[in-house]
Parts: structure tokens; C-alpha cells; sequence
């Protein structure tokens, strides 16, 4: 089953690289503090002789000064000022290298948020060489990457926690956020501020391939839908057209162009359908098609009342859009 | 003694005036037509004010009472069922998530179940509970007879009631809020929070807001108006400090929730656009106004509990607290600061990254209040001598919990650390750590140890034991955990997860210890019923405190004290020399009334009459709710429904007869 690394203490990109080294230096200095002020409490407990409730008051305070008392909580304070201020400094450093990752010749992506699902459109200067996925991004390894976050109803948030901290992304306010993956694998993400319904699934891939895999894929996605190959194909993209999944869905180089759904022009060429919800085998997707109520009580796409030969027909066709 | 009927003395100038007039009222009417405060238990004087003071009997009586007693246990123990509601939702939900892909509940369910939790913790619990604690124990530890406008009061515990009932009147009937307890547009908007769902919550937030605000006048009136002649604010106890910063800062941050709310209501039903990016509003003003609140709100929950810890250290290490000045600044400070960080839950939004610096700052700096405060605590502890009962065992909870949650808190306020962590699990222990072990260990504490004085009777003391350490094993091992899945990439507000993620092992020990937790709070409910049938009685003062609330009956009788006390000494119980006056004498027995102190000095300024208990308060808070609720169904309840409230609030002002009368009698004598 798809995995994917979720870690925000196993970075996998310079910019998580560095939250984490800021993270270890919070936990150490946190830890120590922490441990000091319980020591202090303990000795303080073991130290104090026991009393009983009728034990008199000891007033004395009030009239005579303790100055080793005074001096002892001024030291802590001063100390507790100065961690705080080094931890202060770290953390404003931290910012400033996460600002300064080097962006050039970066790719650009425009991802846009969905109940409950991912849009994402790579953008190029040739705008023949753009084209539009859903729920899972390849990126290349070692090339910067921007993306621009929308928000299409309410606010979700983009969070791939072993290459990046999170942006929202928010309805009426366009946000950015970039990253750049050191490693090859397959990043888990998932949106981080609650949308409704089905936040749960609301899963984003990033998988960060070797830049020449990259090329490869971009190039494939870049290409119109497959022509079906088989009869049963050909019936399947009858079917798609003429039935009412292309109300919602787009499969380029078809009359299917509905924008309020994921793309399906390479549909079979991604790891999971629902965002994440169910693995993308022929069984599994036959099973999303009749019901996708059960996997996912609440999604926007109505169960389809199918004959066994339509979903066949219809299931194979998707299943050739490499 | 200090005489009131003249307000005579050096120390109060400000009587001269009244001496002459009261002179003068001496030679026309001559002495004794009104009986007199001043003497001891048992004396006339007691017995005219048992009369003076009672409320009627039976149900009228209960519904038309504003003694601060009464009303502050309903707020406590009103607040304490719906923490008990509120605790079962959690439950379901940690039953929920113990498994991957647990099919236990569906998200409609999970999503009202976070909602309510979060919502009823937060707005029915947290605040009104302390509020609650602060209603009861001010006048007494002031050494005054009631609250300065209990009227106003009673009016907002029946506000509160009606709207925490009629939100979980909504889940009953699955018409719960499901947009989280900070309510998001345009999730929770007209666009995509239809139905009635957020409508009550709109409501909820008005209503206990607006209780909020009316508990906070009153309060903070009582503390700065109504305090023992020489209570001046130097020697005021902490925790009326802790009351006075928290009632200012209600003031200042609740009507900016309740602006919000009600913009929100606008746009739900009347199409306006505040939040809808569509027509130029914006759905970041919503979370700017939410968080202005929102985070001073932390803090009015947490400074109670800070009140609670430096009152019960040094009664429990039988020596005044070290650094009360130190500590009495220090809440000061948080309490401004507190409203510096809001922008810290909203890091991952597009604000401008040189403003969020400015709030990793003010989130660290907030620390070093807090800070001076625990060393105080230990320094005290270090010098004292112990006697270590339950009350101080849930305080030394709060010394390991809130440390931790503090820390992480400290973590979270680094911007680019909470972008990892926002909105994850990590949140979510941290959140925890800090609300449980600052304000409901402290919150257990302070039940244990004022419970004599509210009811007359003891906690048991070995149960209080079995609570504290199930309490203090199981929310460990249920939140800390959770530090971790938030480091896992594990985002809050989840109601399943996949088993790829790896996920289940560590929900499955939070489960557990949520199940602890369960059982601690139990033990507690048992506790109450045990010994509210049998427990030992308190007596008076059966922790030798220092505080005034300890020198009146237990539980006080309705007038709290036969004779204002004076006070001359920061601890009147534990250091008072032999010629101090040790209370006031001259005010009215037979009739409601109290002395009002000047603002720093407490020196006596003028007689207070107190209001007299009447339905209108009532009657007042129920046409209120039902204006909101009929402006909710149709738009003409927004004019029609306002006119009742208007009635009601007419006749609570109307003065009757016989209150004239006394007035009367009192302005000429004594």
C-alpha cells in the first residue's frame, strides 16, 4: 500500500532540514529548563520540613527581608532572559534561511484547493506546455519549487512535512509557498486546516523523481488523453462523454472539459483516487465508481448506477489513461 | 471597631460631610429606629440581617436570587456538567481514533463531536466556571455582602444556561456545530455552513459572551469599589488580583468575538458580505477578530488558575507567599501581554512575515510573567513547611504539566517551528498541557480546598489522592503521545486515519489514557455525592488560611459576614496586631446594604444599598434568547422579538414601595 515518508523528523528537503535543526535546539534547551524546574521543585519538597494545618503561621517574611531568596529567583529570571533571547535569535535565523532558498530556474505550480481534493497546474512560459493533475505532484530533485496556493471554496492548507511547514491556502487571498526536495521518494501530505466533511481525505503526494524521470512524466502529461485502443475502451469513453461524468470531470483530447472534479486525462498514471482515499488498482476503482459514498461518506461525486458491462467498459477505458 | 454609621476618623476624610448630615438626622429622628451591624453571632444584629437578607422560599426564591453564592455554585456546578458533557464527547472521539480506518463514527458525527468539545471546554466550561469561583469567593474575600450588581448577574447565569442548553439541544436533535470551536469562514458561512448548525453556535457565542462581559463589570466593580475598609490594593489577596486582571481583559477581548459572531450572523441571514472574498470582504478579518479574543481567552482561563496556585502554596507551606508583588506584576503583565500573540495561530496565513517576528517575540516574552511566578512558588515551597493534602498535590500536577506546555508553548511560537506543527497533534498536546495543567489541575485544587467553605463539609481526602494520580498518569499518557503524532505529520481534526500512516500504535496509548482520565473524574463525581451525604465537617477554617473568606461561617449564611471586617494586613487571618480595628459597625442590619471604598486606599466612602432580588432578571434572559432565536427562523423576529426584552428590562429598574421607603429611612438615619 502507498506509504510515503510524513516525518517532520526525517526532512527530506533543505528548508524541513532546517526547521528540524531549530527543533533540536528548542528541544534541548526546553528539556534542560523543564528538568531544572523540577529539580528545583523536588529538592524544594524534600528540603521543607512536614506541618499539619494547625502548624502556626511562620510570618517572619513579612517583616524580615530574604535576600539569598531575592538574589536566587533574579539569577533564574536573568537565565530564563537569556535562553529565551537565543531562542529567539534561532528561531528569526531559521526564518531568514527559509526565505532565502535560491529560486531559480524554479518550477511553478499553481495548486488549488478543493473540498476535498487537489488541483494542480504546472505552469510554463509556453503556455502549450502547461497541464493540469490532481492529488499527487512530481517534482525534480534538487530544483526549487513554487507553488501558488488558492483556496476555490474554504481554506485548506498544504503541509508536506518532510519538505516544508505549512501555507494555507485561503478563498480571496493568493499565498506562496516553496520547496525543494534533496532526496528521491514519495512525500505524504495532507491538508492541515480543517475543511469540512471530509478532511480526513484530503491527501496530496509529492514525489520528488531523479530530474530526467521528471522530464519523462511532465512530457506524458503533457500529451492528450490516450485513444482506446479496444472496442470495450472505445465504449468506455462513449460512456464517459455521453453519461454524466464529464458534468464534472475534464480528459483532455475528448468533449469532456468539466472543472469541478479531478482531471482524468492520465488518471492511470497516479497512485491513489479519491485524494488519497483508496489505492488506484481496476478493482478497487470499479468499487470508487458504483459507491465513492462508502469510502468517502460526503465527497461531491454521486454513486453511479452502472450495468456490470458499462462499469467494465467504462473501468478499462480508465485504466488505459497512462 | 470602625463606626460607619458616622465614617468617622482620621484616616477618612471624606466622611466629614456625611458627619454633619448624619448629625443633623441624629437630632431630628434621635437613635434606634434602625437596628445596627457590628455585633457578633448570635446578636440582634445577626438576627435582623438573616431576615434582611433571606431569599423567598420555594421556587420563586430560586429563580429570583442573587445572592453571589448561589449564582456562583450554579455557575460552577452548571459549568462542571457541561465539562462532564463535554469530556464524554471526547470519548467517542478518542474511541474513534484508537483504530485506523475505525468505522465507529462517520464525519458528520466526529466533526459535531470536536465542535461541541472544543466549544462547550472553551466557552460553557472554562470561562463561566471561573467566573463562577470569582463570583463566590470575591465579596467573601473582599469582606463584603454581595456582588455590586447582582441583579446583573443572576441575569447572566440565566443567559449562559439557556444558550450552553440550547447548543447541546442542537446536537441532540443533529443540529450540532461543525465548524470547529474558532468557527472559520466561509467554512462556517452561508455558502457552506448551511442549515441551523452554525446558527446556534452564533447564538452561543452572543449569549455567554455577553454573560462574559456582564460576570466581568460586576466583578471587577466589587474588587475595585467594594473591598474591607484598609484593604487598600497593596494588600489585596492574589487571587482577587487574579479575578481583577481577568475581569479587565474579558472587557477588552470579548466584544471582538461577539462583533464577529455577529457579522457572521449578518452574513448567514441577511446576505451581507463581511466575509465573502466574492464581493470584496475577507475571510482573514473573521480569524484576526476571532484570535484577538481568542487568545487573551487562554489567558483568562490560566490566570484564575494562576489565582488558585499562589492562594493555596502559602496555606498548604503555612508562610505568606514570597515575592506577592513580584507575582501580583507579573499577572498584570500577562494580561497584557496576552493580547500581543494573537497572530500566532494564524502563522501559516499570508500575513507579512515581518509582523509574525514581532509575535514570535511576544509569544516568547510572555513566558517570563509566568516564569517569576513558578520561582516564586518554589521559593516559597523551599522556605516553608508542608503539609502536603490534596489541594497542593493538584498544584504540584500544574508544576509538571504546565512547565511542559509551556515549553512546547514556547516552541510554537517560533514561526517557522509552528509551521511544521500548526494545526497537527502536536498542537493539540501542547493545547491540552497547558489548559489541563494550568487551569483544571489548579481548577481540582482549588475545589478541594474551597469545597469546606461551600458546603460545609470535607472532601475525602484518600479519594482526592486516587483522583489526583489517575488524573496526573492518565492525561500523561494520553497527551503526551500526542507530541509525537504531530512530529508524525498527523493533522488535527482528522475522524479517521489510514493504517499506512503509522499512525494507530500511538492513538491507541492516548485512548487508553483518555480512558484514565475518565475514571480520575469519576472518582471525583463520587467524591462530591460521598461527601456532600456524609463527609466530616469543615468548621470555619479548617486549613488555618489566611484570607477573609475563611472568617465567616461555612458555608457563610446569606449576609457573609454579622460585621464588615477591617483589614490590615495582606494576610488578615495570620498577622493582626491586637488595637486594630477589626471590623466596621453602623450600617443598617435590617435592611441590604454595604460600604463602598475608595478605588487604592479601600477607605470608606459611602453606603451602598444592594439590590433587592427580583424575577425581571429572569424573565429578562429568556426574552433575550428567544429574540435570538426567533431572529434566526424569520428576519421580522429581528424587530418584533426585541420588544419583550425591552419590558423586561423596564421592570427590572421600576423601584418598588418599599424599597423607596427604606431609602428613605436611611438617608436621614443612620
Amino acid at each position: 500500500m502507498i506509504g510515503g515518508l510524513h516525518d517532520v523528523q526525517v526532512p527530506a528537503g533543505v528548508q524541513a532540514q532546517a526547521i528540524f535543526d531549530l527543533w533540536q535546539w528548542l528541544l534541548a534547551i526546553c528539556t534542560l529548563v523543564f528538568v531544572a524546574v523540577i529539580v528545583a521543585l523536588v529538592l524544594a519538597l524534600r528540603r521543607a520540613p512536614r506541618a499539619a494545618q494547625d502548624t502556626p503561621p511562620d510570618v517572619s517574611s513579612l517583616s524580615q527581608g530574604e535576600p539569598k531568596l531575592v538574589r536566587a529567583v533574579w539569577a533564574a529570571i536573568g537565565l530564563s532572559l537569556v535562553l529565551l533571547l537565543g531562542l529567539l535569535a534561532a528561531s528569526v535565523f531559521t526564518d531568514r534561511a527559509l526565505a532565502r532558498l535560491p529560486l531559480a530556474n524554479a518550477l511553478h505550480i499553481e495548486l488549488t484547493g478543493y473540498q476535498w481534493w487537489w488541483e494542480a497546474r504546472y505552469d510554463d512560459v509556453d503556455v502549450s506546455r502547461t497541464f493540469t493533475t490532481a492529488n499527487e505532484l512530481h517534482v525534480p530533485v534538487g530544483r526549487p519549487v513554487i507553488v501558488s496556493l488558492a483556496g476555490a471554496d474554504v481554506i485548506h492548507s498544504f503541509w508536506v512535512p518532510s519538505l516544508n511547514g505549512k501555507k494555507d491556502l485561503i478563498p480571496g487571498r493568493d499565498t506562496k509557498v516553496s520547496f525543494r526536495a534533496d532526496r528521491p521518494g514519495v512525500y505524504r501530505g495532507q491538508c492541515a486546516e480543517y475543511c469540512g466533511y471530509q478532511h480526513a481525505h484530503m491527501v496530496l503526494y509529492v514525489i520528488a523523481d531523479a530530474p530526467d524521470d521528471y522530464e519523462r512524466w511532465a512530457a506524458q502529461q503533457r500529451r492528450p488523453a490516450a485513444t482506446p485502443a479496444t472496442a470495450e475502451q472505445t465504449r468506455g469513453r462513449d460512456l464517459f462523454v455521453r453519461r454524466n461524468c464529464a458534468m464534472c470531470h475534464a480528459i483532455d483530447g475528448t468533449s469532456a472539459q468539466g472543472r469541478h472534479a479531478p482531471n482524468l486525462t492520465h488518471v492511470a498514471s497516479r497512485m491513489t483516487i479519491g485524494a488519497g482515499t483508496l489505492e488506484n488498482d481496476t478493482a478497487r476503482r470499479a468499487a470508487w465508481i458504483l459507491d465513492p459514498q462508502q469510502f468517502k461518506p460526503g465527497a461531491t461525486m454521486p454513486a453511479q448506477n452502472l450495468p456490470p458491462d458499462e462499469l467494465l467498459a467504462l473501468n478499462a477505458y480508465l485504466g488505459s489513461l497512462q | 471597631m470602625t463606626d460607619a454609621s458616622s465614617l468617622r476618623g482620621g484616616a477618612m476624610p471624606r466622611g466629614r460631610r456625611q458627619k454633619a448630615l448624619r448629625a443633623r438626622a441624629d437630632a431630628e429622628i434621635g437613635p434606634g429606629e434602625v437596628e445596627l451591624d457590628g455585633a457578633g453571632w448570635g446578636s440582634k444584629a445577626a438576627h435582623a440581617l438573616e431576615p434582611a437578607w433571606r431569599d423567598k422560599p420555594g421556587l420563586l426564591g430560586w429563580l429570583e436570587t442573587n445572592d453571589h453564592k448561589r449564582i456562583g455554585k450554579r455557575f460552577i456546578v452548571t459549568a462542571f456538567l457541561f465539562f462532564l458533557a463535554a469530556g464524554l464527547a471526547s470519548a467517542v472521539m478518542r474511541a474513534q481514533l484508537a483504530f485506523p480506518d475505525s468505522h465507529l463514527v462517520g464525519p458528520d458525527l466526529y466533526n459535531q463531536l470536536f465542535t461541541m468539545h472544543g466549544t462547550t471546554m472553551m466557552f460553557i466550561f472554562a470561562v463561566p466556571v471561573m467566573q463562577g469561583m470569582a463570583i463566590y469567593l470575591v465579596p467573601l474575600m473582599v469582606g463584603t455582602r454581595n456582588t455590586a450588581f447582582p441583579r446583573m448577574t443572576a441575569c447572566a447565569y440565566w443567559l449562559y444556561l439557556l444558550g450552553a442548553l440550547s447548543l447541546w439541544f442542537g446536537f441532540a436533535i443533529n443540529t450540532g456545530a461543525d465548524a470547529g470551536w474558532f468557527a472559520y469562514v466561509p467554512l462556517a458561512g452561508p455558502e457552506y455552513g448551511t442549515g441551523k448548525r452554525m446558527d446556534l453556535w452564533n447564538n452561543l457565542i452572543n449569549l455567554t459572551e455577553a454573560m462574559g462581559l456582564m460576570v466581568a463589570v460586576d466583578v471587577s466593580t466589587v474588587i475595585l469599589k467594594m473591598r474591607a475598609p484598609g484593604m487598600s490594593l497593596r494588600r489585596m489577596p492574589i487571587f482577587v488580583w487574579s479575578a481583577l486582571v481577568t475581569s479587565l481583559m474579558i472587557i477588552f477581548a470579548m466584544p471582538s468575538v461577539m462583533l464577529a459572531a455577529n457579522l457572521a450572523q449578518f452574513d448567514r441571514m441577511f446576505g451581507t458580505h463581511f466575509f465573502n472574498p466574492a464581493e470584496g470582504g475577507d475571510v482573514l478579518v473573521w480569524q484576526h477578530l476571532f484570535w484577538f479574543f481568542g487568545h487573551p481567552e487562554v489567558y483568562f482561563i490560566f490566570i484564575p488558575g494562576l489565582g488558585f496556585i499562589s492562594t493555596i502554596i502559602p496555606t498548604f507551606a503555612r508562610r505568606p507567599l514570597f515575592g506577592h508583588t513580584a507575582v501580583v506584576l507579573s499577572m498584570i503583565a500577562t494580561g497584557f501581554l496576552a493580547f500581543g500573540l494573537w497572530v500566532h495561530h494564524m502563522f501559516a496565513t499570508n500575513l507579512p512575515e515581518l509582523g509574525k517576528s514581532f509575535f514570535t517575540a511576544m509569544s516568547m516574552m510572555i513566558a517570563i510573567p509566568t516564569a517569576v511566578q513558578i520561582f516564586c512558588w518554589i521559593a516559597t515551597l523551599w522556605t516553608g513547611r508542608i503539609n502536603l493534602r490534596a489541594p497542593l498535590l493538584f498544584v504540584l500536577g500544574f508544576f509538571f504539566i504546565l512547565v511542559l506546555g509551556g515549553m512546547t508553548g514556547i516552541m510554537v511560537g517560533s514561526v517557522p517551528f509552528d509551521l511544521q506543527v500548526h494545526d497537527s497533534y502536536f498542537v493539540v498536546a501542547h493545547l491540552h498541557y497547558v489548559l489541563l495543567g494550568g487551569a483544571v489541575f489548579p481548577l481540582f485544587g482549588a475545589f478541594f480546598y474551597w469545597f469546606p467553605k461551600f458546603t460545609g463539609r470535607m472532601l475525602g481526602e484518600r479519594l482526592g489522592r486516587w483522583q489526583f494520580w489517575l488524573f496526573f498518569v492518565g492525561f500523561n499518557v494520553a497527551f503526551f503521545p500526542m507530541h509525537l503524532l504531530g512530529l508524525e505529520g498527523m493533522p488535527r481534526r482528522i475522524y479517521t486515519y489510514a493504517a499506512e500512516t503509522g499512525w494507530g500504535p500511538l492513538n491507541l496509548i492516548a485512548t487508553i489514557g483518555a480512558a484514565v482520565i475518565a475514571v480520575s473524574v469519576l472518582l471525583f463525581v463520587v467524591n462530591v455525592a460521598r461527601s456532600l451525604a456524609k463527609g466530616p465537617l469543615a468548621g470555619d477554617d479548617p486549613w488555618a488560611a489566611p484570607t477573609l473568606e475563611w472568617a465567616t461561617h461555612s458555608p457563610p449564611p446569606a449576609f457573609n459576614f454579622v460585621a464588615l471586617p477591617v483589614v490590615a494586613s495582606r494576610e488578615p487571618r495570620w498577622a493582626r496586631e491586637a488595637d486594630e480595628p477589626t471590623h466596621v459597625s453602623g450600617l443598617s442590619a435590617q435592611t441590604r446594604e454595604g460600604l463602598v471604598t475608595t478605588v487604592l486606599d479601600a477607605l470608606p466612602d459611602v453606603r451602598y444599598s444592594y439590590p433587592s432580588p427580583t424575577i425581571w432578571p429572569f424573565v429578562a434572559a429568556i426574552t433575550v434568547v428567544t429574540w435570538l432565536f426567533w431572529s434566526n427562523v424569520t428576519p421580522s423576529g429581528m424587530w418584533y422579538g426585541l420588544i419583550p426584552p425591552t419590558i423586561a428590562f423596564i421592570l427590572w429598574y421600576w423601584p418598588t414601595r418599599k424599597e423607596t421607603a427604606e431609602q428613605q429611612l436611611l438617608q436621614r438615619r443612620p
